[in-house]
């Protein structure tokens, strides 16, 4: 939501992607093209978000929040593990905006509530939001226009990904634990504070298992994956007792506007050079050298003009160059963001010149902290996928 | 003599407790928290695609949660103590607010909080550089 008095995001987009198809610079129909091409990934997008959503209805992070408080038994580094366990899972299952908006204020009041510094686990949180979304097609937005593009499976991205992924979760632990580790001494007395167990949602649980199990099925069958979403959000929604009105801005329209005016810019600029500029750019061949490259490049262009642009612009280059290429690419706009706190240059600027008070200050230990980690998550992730490439 | 006892979540009894032992009786003492100001903006960071508005997530403020924290963890720490204490709940860059707090103090008690086997780690990054650059004397006690 735009705060009152400015102009909504997808409002600006949604102008640029007319006015290029207005000036001639896109015929109508290839912005129907760019709109047919994204039209089933923002239709799975949407059901993804309704499920999450749902699971949020069902009580499904209170229970993370108190099974996280009494598996720390009052040791901070032990909440850290099981931050990094519920962060890298709900990243993976239920996309990175899940553990952005929904697991990350639960982290922080169970470290309230535990009396240890919330520092550590919050950080945590906000690195794992992108650095553990490589594993699944469902983790992140990047990652599912990237399945539709490529000819992967759901079961082949996730096998070729496993690796990557544990990797990237090894390094962040690595640092964050050591950067922390003032915050993360041990606690030389048992804490007295009691915390009450909250029962775990099973029907949520259930969904989401059977959800994830009929992407896999789904995909052997070639059948679109937004279905088996869709039916899961549906299932979730009824039981919850969603009202529609609520499922409806579960979606966030707004977003899967943007998304799709957003398509037809790229569209448009694409056809204008950029598409050939970033051919020009990805190198060719699978060897680690080249994975290497092009996950570097991917994070530079992430961090330019944000993460989902940058796929936009770099997917039709890196699809040409094969599978490792897209999940090479994936890695670097996946785990990029991480290096500033605004994600990208182009973030930054449009906050500032959209939302003019949307300026952070005191964020030396968070770039530090990105700027140690991401170079070693991209080459650790990168040469753990072309380790996978070479035996899967 | 005015002491400054820094409280922090892991290691604040140790502190109270050396507080207790070593500031004579006539001395002011001071118990002192530090709230990192970064850990609600990291919280609240957007950094999913460009012209995603979230939001804001459901329940308390977070800052409410956190201040909430500190007067427990500081009422618990005065209590304690067991004699008659300040105390200061402060928001910011925790080792710089530490430093500033203890200007004009005689006594700065701090925790060791880092490895206990020998080596430059064996204080975390904040209390190394608390240490450091404390303008009094520093109590670095075992914890």
């Amino acid at each position: 939501m735009a705060p009152p008095g400015r102009v909504p995001d997808w409002a600006v987009a949604a102008a640029c992607a007319a006015v290029l198809v207005a000036a001639g610079v896109l015929s109508p129909a290839d912005a129907r093209g760019a709109l047919g091409d994204l039209g089933p990934t923002v239709a799975f997008l949407a059901a993804l978000l309704v499920l999450a959503d749902g699971c949020r209805r069902a009580g499904l992070f209170e229970a993370v929040g108190a099974a996280m408080a009494l598996g720390a038994r009052g040791e901070p580094r032990r909440l850290l593990g099981l931050v990094f366990a519920a962060a890298a899972a709900t990243t993976a299952v239920l996309s990175l905006d899940t553990t952005v908006v929904l697991l990350t204020p639960v982290v922080f009041a169970t470290a309230a509530k535990l009396r240890v510094s919330p520092r550590p686990h919050v950080y945590a949180c906000s690195h794992l939001a992108n650095s553990a979304s490589l594993l699944l097609p469902v983790s992140n937005l990047t990652n599912l226009l990237a399945l539709q593009a490529s000819d992967l499976s759901f079961l082949r991205f996730a096998a070729l990904m496993t690796l990557p992924w544990l990797a990237a979760l090894a390094v962040e632990w690595f640092m964050l634990s050591g950067a922390f580790r003032g915050e993360l001494a041990p606690a030389r007395r048992a804490p007295r504070r009691s915390v009450e167990p909250v029962a775990f949602p099973r029907f949520a649980l259930a969904v989401l298992g059977v959800t994830l199990a009929g992407f896999v099925m789904v995909s052997f069958a070639g059948l679109a994956l937004g279905w088996v979403a869709g039916a899961g959000a549906r299932a979730l929604a009824v039981q919850t007792r969603s009202p529609a009105r609520a499922v409806v801005r579960a979606t966030e329209p707004g977003f899967l506007v943007f998304v799709l005016a957003l398509g037809v810019v790229v569209q448009g600029a694409s056809e204008h050079g950029l598409g050939s500029a970033a051919e020009a750019l990805v190198p060719d061949g699978t060897g680690l050298p080249a994975l290497l490259a092009i996950a570097a490049l991917g994070a530079i262009a992430a961090n330019l003009v944000n993460n989902l642009p940058a796929t936009l612009i770099l997917l039709p280059a890196t699809a040409a160059a094969g599978p490792g290429a897209v999940l090479a690419m994936l890695i670097g706009v996946n785990v990029g963001p991480n290096l500033t706190f605004s994600g990208s240059l182009a973030t930054l600027l449009w906050r500032r010149v959209m939302h003019a008070h949307d300026q952070p200050a005191d964020l030396g230990e968070f770039t530090r902290l990105g700027a140690l980690t991401v170079p070693c998550v991209l080459v650790a992730s990168t040469l753990m996928l072309w380790l996978g490439l070479r035996i899967l | 003599m005015r002491a400054v006892v820094w409280i922090a979540e892991s290691t604040w009894e140790t502190c109270v407790d050396e507080a207790a032992a070593v500031v004579p009786a006539e001395a002011s003492v001071a118990l002192l928290h530090v709230a990192p100001s970064d850990v609600e903006l990291v919280a609240a960071r957007r950094h999913g695609p460009l012209g995603r508005h979230h939001r804001p997530p459901p329940g308390p403020p977070l800052e409410g949660i956190a201040d909430e924290a500190a007067r427990e963890l500081l009422a618990d720490a005065a209590a304690r103590l067991g004699r008659p204490a300040q105390t200061l709940a402060l928001r910011g860059r925790v080792e710089q607010e530490v430093v500033a707090a203890a200007a004009g103090a005689d006594l700065l008690v701090v925790a060791r909080d880092g490895e206990r086997r020998p080596g430059p780690k064996s204080l975390g990054p904040r209390t190394r550089f608390v240490v450091d650059h404390a303008p009094c004397r520093v109590l670095l006690v075992w914890h």
